[in-house]
């Protein structure tokens, strides 16, 4: 697949943006780093697009546009049913030899709202349906955009809008929605997950991910330094954080195979480098009530979970 | 936006976007400056990958790094980032 495709940092470099300058996405903003990475890994013609959410609204303000690709907002239910239609639509019209015999990849961007919630039944019905299209889910954990409101992302225990952090509700007490597993459920092609701060791997996968015969999803780690109340400079940070505690695990499956991701393996193999939860959750504004005495209970919740699900991840992966 | 624009009749239908936002500077959002040491670094470019906003250039025929302080929007992530500290932010002065 993409073992002939080598690149460094500094071919990354030299190739040109196709997500451009000038959006109005707030400093410190990963989503936009990781969109301007996962733009950098296209092969050739492509088509993006996406659903109402962050990424959206600033990329798009009229009269100026982000995209130096041919891209096309939908409602915010409907980015898997939009691509699942452009791919259904360049596949009749090289029937028809309306147009020369290229291949066009089709890209869907969805926020965890659309993919989580709004989206899902789209994004399900599109991966059954078998079309041939890479989605893309950046994680911010929460509706950002429309003023940090809780969705089936956000984690457990964060303090958003809709689940502040008070004497009667302790933040969000719902636990975080497995999303990738539950796509890998559908037995798909390509299934992963990325954070920023491991940009070539995030690269690699989502190139994969265009690649691959079929649907494709990935899922990329986002920090939102608005909505999680953290330092506009520790947004990539975080993102390894993540990582290195094992709230966000690196992992690919292909054609049902799933395995763990170098960073995540390094973990699996030496579990004294695992770090506790704390170390990822104490920069962020969002956890700040965790690390009061009353917090302490949902610290040590939020840390079980953590390991429960990393076993598991574990056990699917073959690593113990 | 400083002078008026097309009215309704005039403009693509259905709103379609017609200018790129590279004519549109965010630049001047910053409240700090990146400054960079340039005997610190080593040219490995993870600041350029980093950006949010796209704001650091590779130029090859220099084989250096280059601030656009048009795009910047000082958030800090490449000082946070670089491995030799070579980037340091600094308060911007009118």
């Amino acid at each position: 697949m993409s073992e002939e495709w080598k690149f460094t940092a500094k071919d990354i470099a030299e190739k040109p943006d196709l997500f451009l300058s000038g959006h109005r996405a707030c400093a410190g903003c990963a989503p936009a780093t990781v969109l301007r990475l996962i733009m950098k890994a296209t092969r050739g013609p492509t088509i993006v697009t996406e659903a109402t959410g962050c990424m959206e609204v600033v990329s798009s303000i009229y009269p100026y546009t982000s995209w130096a690709v041919p891209w096309l907002h939908t409602a915010f239910e409907t980015a898997a049913a939009n691509a699942a239609g452009i791919e259904a639509a360049l596949k009749i019209m090289r029937k028809k030899c309306k147009r020369k015999q290229e291949h066009v990849d089709v890209i869907a961007i969805a926020g965890d709202g659309g993919t989580y919630d709004i989206g899902l039944q789209a994004l399900s019905g599109a991966v059954e349906r078998g079309h041939d299209f890479l989605f893309v889910l950046y994680d911010n954990e929460a509706y950002m955009n429309t003023g940090i409101q809780r969705s089936g992302g956000t984690p457990h225990g964060a303090a958003t809008t809709t689940s502040p952090a008070g004497s009667i509700v302790p933040g969000k007490v719902e636990y975080k929605k497995p999303i990738a597993e539950i796509m890998l459920a559908h037995e798909m092609p390509y299934v992963a997950t990325a954070s920023p701060y491991y940009w070539r791997d995030l690269i690699a996968k989502a190139r994969k991910g265009l690649e691959v015969e079929g649907p494709a999803f990935l899922h990329v780690f986002a920090p939102c330094p608005r909505g999680w109340r953290s330092d506009a400079a520790k947004s990539i940070e975080l993102s390894r954080l993540a990582v290195e505690t094992c709230v966000f695990p690196l992992w690919e499956s292909a054609n049902g195979k799933c395995q763990l991701s170098t960073p995540s393996k390094l973990i699996a193999l030496a579990p004294q480098k695992k770090r506790p939860v704390s170390d990822y959750l104490q920069g962020q504004g969002r956890f700040r009530h965790l690390f009061t005495p009353k917090g302490k209970k949902m610290l040590d919740e939020v840390q079980s979970r953590t390991d429960e699900r990393w076993q598991r991840l574990l056990k699917k992966c073959q690593e113990t | 936006m400083s002078s008026r624009g097309k009215s309704w009749k005039e403009i693509a239908p259905a709103g379609v976007c017609s200018k790129s936002s590279t004519t549109f500077l965010t630049g001047d959002w910053k409240t700090y400056l990146p400054l960079r040491d340039l005997e610190k670094c080593t040219r490995c470019l993870l600041c350029v990958i980093f950006c949010p906003d796209g704001a650091i250039h590779w130029k090859p025929e220099k084989a250096d790094i280059e601030f656009d302080y048009s795009f910047c929007k000082g958030c800090g992530i490449c000082a946070n980032e670089c491995p030799t500290k070579a980037i340091t932010m600094k308060l911007e002065k009118e």
